[in-house]
C-alpha cells in the first residue's frame, strides 16, 4: 500500500518537475534542486524565511547524529555534520525541499518542549520521537523515516544476560527514559513484578545500570548498540524486544495544522523510492544483529 | 451598634464587589487572549484529567510516605543540630564549628543536587554493604537538607527564650541539661511551631524533586502521561493533590498561631 503511494507520489512529481522546468527554464534560480511542485522554499510556511529551522535534543547522541562537538551549543555529536543517521536524512530532506546545506539552522528543543503548546521554534523537529495516534492530536507527525524496535540492555555476567524471552524479564529491575515508548514497552508488555523506574535522560539510566540499581534498561536497537559500545564498559544487548501491536515509527514533529508537513512528506517518499533512505539505514544503523527475545 | 453593624456589611459589599471585579477582568484576559483555545485543550482536558487522576493519586502516595518518614526524623535531628550549634563555652566551639559548616553547607547546595549526588554517587562506590535503593538515597538527601533548615528555626526558638529563664532554672537546682530539657526546649518548640509546619509544607513540595532518581512518584508519573498523549492536564491532577494536602496543614498552622495568640492575650489580663 506504501510502496504504491510512494510510486504515484513519485509519478506525479516526475511529472510537475517537467512543467516545472520548462515553465522556469529561462531563469536561473539559485534553488534549482526543488524539484517537488509547490514546495519551493521561498513558498513554505518557515519560521525563518529562506531558512529550514530543525529542532533537535541536546546532546545529539549517536547513531542518529555523527561528527565531533564543533558548533556550539551541541554536545556529544555535531547535528551540522550531516552525520549520524537523523543529522543525514533531515540534510536529504532539507536537500530535496530545495536547501542549501547552509540555509539549514539547528536548533536545541528539549522533547518536552518539542510538543507543548504554541508557536514553534521549529520547522521540523527530529529526535527519535514515536507516532502514536494519541500524541498525532496535539501535533502533526511526518511520514515515518526509520520503523523501530526496542531492546535490552544489561551488563555481562549478571543473571539478565542470560534472558531469552520476554516472560524471563518479568523478575527484573528495568529502567527507561521518561516518555519514551521504551518505558510503555516495559509497563504494557513486559510487566516486570518490580516497579520499572524512570529517569529523565538515558544517560542517567545508564548510570543507574552502571552502578547496578536496576539490572537493564530499555532502549531503542541502534540506541542500545551505542549504549553498550561506548557507555557501558561490559554492557551486553540481552535481546531485541518482539513488535506488539502496530509497528513502532519515527516521524518528524511539525505544529498541528502546518502546511509544510505536505512538502515534508513528499521529500520523505521520495527518500523511500530512490533508496536513499536505506543506504543512510545501512551507513549508519546496520549492526551485527541481536539476539531475538521471544 | 448600628453604626458599627453598617459599616460592617459595608465592608462585606466592597469586598465581594473588588473580588468580582478583579476576578472578572482575570477571566476576560484569559479567555480572550489569542492562545485560549489551545491553552485550554492542553492543560484543560476533563476527560484526561479524570482518566488519569487515580494512577497520579497512587504515584502520589510514594511522595506522602517519603516526607511522613522525612519528617518525622528531621524533627529530631533538627533539634540536636540546634542543640550543637547552641552549646556555650570555648570546649564545644570544635562542635558548633562543625554544625555551623553543616548546616552552611546543606542550605547552600539545591536540595536537587544533593539528592543527585547521593542518590547517584554513592551507589558508584560499588560498596556492597550500602543499599543502592533510589528511595533510601532520596530520603537520605531530604534528611540532610531539611535537617539544615528546621536546625537554624530550632535555634531560633531556643534563642528566643530569655537567658533569665535558664539561669532560673539552674539557680533551681537543675543541671544545663535538665535546663534544656525541662525549660528552654518546650518553650522554644512552641515558638517556632508555624515556621516549622512552614518548611515541611516546603519538604511536602520538594519530594516532587527525587524523580530525578527514576523513582515513579508523582512529578514522574505525570510527566510519563504528558509525553505519552502530549498533553499537560496532568499537571493540574499533581498540582491538586499537593493543595489537597498542604491546604489542611496551612490551615492547621493558622489556627495553632491564632490560639497561641489568644493564650498570650489571655495571660496578659490576668
Amino acid at each position: 500500500m506504501r510502496k504504491l503511494l510512494v510510486t504515484s507520489l513519485l509519478l506525479a512529481a516526475a511529472a510537475a518537475l517537467a512543467v516545472a522546468a520548462t515553465a522556469t527554464g529561462a531563469r536561473t534560480a539559485p534553488a534549482a534542486k526543488a524539484a517537488i511542485p509547490g514546495c519551493a522554499p521561498d513558498s513554505l510556511n518557515l519560521v525563518e524565511d529562506g531558512v529550514l529551522t530543525i529542532g533537535a535534543d541536546n546532546p545529539a547522541f549517536p547513531p542518529w547524529f555523527g561528527g565531533a562537538e564543533k558548533t556550539k551549543p551541541w554536545k556529544v555529536s555535531d547535528p551540522y555534520s550531516g552525520k549520524g543517521y537523523e543529522s543525514a536524512v533531515a540534510y536529504a530532506i532539507a536537500s530535496q525541499l530545495g536547501f542549501t546545506k547552509s540555509q539549514v539552522k539547528w536548533t536545541v528543543v528539549p522533547f518536552n518542549n518539542s510538543f507543548r503548546p504554541g508557536d514553534k521554534p521549529f520547522d521540523f523537529y527530529v529526535t527519535q520521537v514515536s507516532f502514536s495516534p494519541e500524541r498525532a492530536k496535539a501535533v502533526d507527525f511526518s511520514m515515518s523515516y526509520y520503523f523501530v524496535n526496542q531492546a535490552v540492555v544489561g551488563r555481562k555476567g549478571t543473571p539478565i544476560a542470560k534472558v531469552r524471552s520476554i516472560g524471563g524479564l518479568k523478575k527484573y529491575k528495568l529502567g527507561a527514559q521518561v516518555g519514551t515508548t521504551s518505558y510503555q514497552y516495559i509497563n504494557r508488555w513486559i510487566r516486570p513484578s518490580s516497579k520499572p523506574l524512570v529517569y529523565d535522560t538515558n544517560d542517567a539510566a545508564v548510570q543507574a545500570l552502571k552502578n547496578g540499581q536496576i539490572d537493564g534498561i530499555v532502549v531503542d536497537l541502534p540506541t542500545a548498540f551505542y549504549v553498550t559500545a561506548v557507555q557501558v564498559d561490559d554492557g551486553v544487548i540481552v535481546g531485541k524486544l518482539p513488535t506488539k501491536g502496530t509497528k513502532e515509527r519515527f516521524g518528524l514533529v511539525l505544529e498541528k495544522g502546518n502546511s509544510l508537513r505536505r512538502c515534508v512528506n513528499r521529500a520523505i517518499a521520495r527518500l523511500w523510492a530512490n533508496g536513499t533512505i536505506k543506504k543512510l539505514q545501512n551507513t549508519y544503523l546496520a549492526k551485527a544483529g541481536a539476539p531475538d527475545l521471544k | 451598634m448600628t453604626a458599627r453593624g453598617s459599616s460592617e456589611s459595608r465592608a462585606v459589599a466592597i469586598a465581594v464587589v473588588s473580588t468580582f471585579v478583579v476576578l472578572a477582568a482575570i477571566v476576560v484576559v484569559v479567555t480572550q487572549s489569542p492562545g485560549w483555545d489551545e491553552f485550554k485543550a492542553y492543560f484543560l482536558n476533563w476527560g484526561y484529567y479524570s482518566d488519569s487522576f487515580e494512577e497520579i493519586a497512587r504515584a502520589f502516595l510514594v511522595n506522602v510516605k517519603i516526607f511522613l518518614v522525612v519528617e518525622a526524623i528531621v524533627l529530631v535531628t533538627a533539634l540536636l543540630m540546634a542543640i550543637l550549634r547552641s552549646l556555650p563555652g570555648p570546649v564545644f566551639f570544635p562542635i558548633r564549628a562543625l554544625a555551623v559548616v553543616y548546616v552552611d553547607f546543606f542550605r547552600g547546595v539545591p536540595t536537587i543536587l544533593v539528592i543527585l549526588m547521593l542518590g547517584q554517587g554513592i551507589p558508584a562506590l560499588q560498596l556492597s554493604w550500602l543499599p543502592t535503593d533510589q528511595i533510601f538515597w532520596a530520603s537520605v538527601a531530604l534528611v540532610l537538607v531539611y535537617t539544615a533548615y528546621v536546625s537554624e528555626v530550632y535555634r531560633a526558638g531556643i534563642e528566643s527564650v530569655h537567658p533569665s529563664q535558664e539561669a532560673a532554672a539552674r539557680s533551681l537546682g537543675l543541671t544545663r541539661t535538665q535546663a534544656l530539657r525541662h525549660v528552654v526546649v518546650p518553650q522554644a518548640v512552641r515558638r517556632v511551631i508555624p515556621p516549622l509546619l512552614n518548611d515541611f509544607i516546603g519538604l511536602q513540595k520538594d519530594t516532587a524533586l527525587v524523580s530525578v532518581l527514576g523513582i515513579v512518584e508523582v512529578l514522574r508519573q505525570t510527566q510519563i502521561d504528558q509525553a505519552a498523549t502530549f498533553n499537560g492536564t496532568y499537571y493540574l491532577v499533581a498540582a491538586t493533590l499537593f493543595v489537597l494536602i498542604t491546604i489542611p496543614l496551612a490551615r492547621f498552622t493558622d489556627w495553632l498561631v491564632a490560639r497561641d495568640r489568644r493564650r498570650q492575650q489571655a495571660g496578659r489580663l490576668a
